[in-house]
């Protein structure tokens, strides 16, 4: 009998190994890129030509130094406070021209959420970490009372609501909708965070 | 004996290995549809702060990166142990930071020039002056639109 027709087979028992392999090598090469973060605005190089006074009492003034210590309207608190702080000020509601507020009406705060103005400053030394978890905290303060407003009006998180307007898979219709609510959030609360420059001493 | 007993009995038939290169090159073609290229290599250390209220950055030809971060091991001898930034391939000092976001804008398409977010990816133990410096050479640019790029977690585990 002469040879059997065709190459001899190759034995597959190790397929599912190099498979695995090329997975591995894969997996430990390749980083999953991190590419959220905290959006912010910075202020134009220009003053504004019409340069208006805005009232002590409707900035929170907020200054880290060098040690990441931090001081809130002239009072040394803890980072963990900032949030609380923030959101007793921005929902404080003075002059009561704000329906939706459920702040305390002190006349020494800001007026509404409207004219409320949060001015962060820092010292060039002050580590960029603390840096970030104060914006964070800012920022979430921003957050909590905003979602707070969203679930009383569309029973959902403003956040959550956020992201999927902001995410491009959204089909238009949706995302037409999803942006006349959230713009409607952020009239509520408008974000307004001045980052004044930095103190060289 | 008959015909059909001629296999000796144990030995399993062989499984075929035809697909195998059509299902390694599936994996590969997997990934490289997938992951992405890294354009330039890091010359600095790069830990990024935690933080929770963070907003995912899409379309990735609409931001321009920079940098921050102490110099790696083998660029301390000739740079130094000071935070840095790293603009493309290159190490950079603040005020060239408002060229290259020039140069970087005018790289991308018209409509997209009004558009564009600067995420700037600092190094935790990063000095606030640093990044002020950038801040500055940004607004010069008008290039107001930024985003501190972040890691998903919790924002108070950056005290330690």
């Amino acid at each position: 009998m002469g040879r059997r027709a065709g190459a001899p087979e190759v034995n597959a028992g190790s397929m599912a190994d190099i498979a695995f392999l090329l997975l591995i090598f894969f997996l430990v090469t390749t980083t999953i890129e991190t590419d959220a973060g905290l959006d912010r605005m910075l202020p134009p190089i220009e003053p504004p030509e019409d340069e208006v006074v805005i009232k002590q009492k409707n900035i929170f003034q907020v200054n880290i130094n060098k040690n990441g210590q931090l001081l809130a309207d002239d009072e040394l608190i803890d980072l963990r406070q900032l949030r609380a702080k923030a959101m007793e000020f921005l929902d404080n509601n003075g002059d009561g021209s704000c329906t939706y507020c459920k702040g305390k009406k002190n006349a020494d705060s800001s007026d509404n959420p409207d004219k409320a103005i949060i001015s962060l400053k820092n010292d060039r030394e002050t580590k960029y970490s603390i840096y970030i978890t104060v914006q964070n905290e800012l920022v979430g303060a921003y957050n909590d009372l905003r979602d707070r407003e969203s679930q009383r009006l569309f029973n959902r998180d403003f956040t959550d609501m956020q992201a999927e307007f902001l995410n491009p898979e959204t089909d238009k219709d949706l995302k037409e909708k999803l942006k006349e609510k959230v713009q409607r959030i952020q009239k509520l609360f408008p974000q307004k965070l001045s980052e004044a420059e930095t103190s060289s001493n | 004996m008959s015909k059909f007993s001629k296999k000796k009995d144990g030995e399993l038939p062989a499984v075929s290995t035809a697909s195998l290169p059509d299902i390694v090159f599936m994996l590969l073609f997997f990934f490289m549809t997938v992951t992405v290229m890294k354009d330039s290599s890091l010359k600095v250390q790069n830990s990024l702060p935690n933080a929770s209220e963070i907003k995912k950055l899409e379309k990735k030809d609409r931001i321009i990166y920079i940098y921050v971060g102490r110099p790696t091991p083998e660029y301390e001898k000739t740079f130094g142990t000071e935070p840095r930034i790293q603009l493309n391939d290159k190490f950079a000092i603040p005020s060239e930071v408002g060229d290259y976001i020039l140069m970087e804008r005018a790289k991308k398409s018209q409509d997209l020039q009004n558009v564009l977010t600067t995420a700037l990816k600092v190094d935790k133990d990063a000095n606030m002056g640093l990044i002020s410096d950038i801040k500055l050479e940004l607004r010069k640019v008008n290039a107001l639109k930024i985003n501190y790029t972040t890691v998903n977690g919790d924002a108070f585990s950056n005290l330690k």
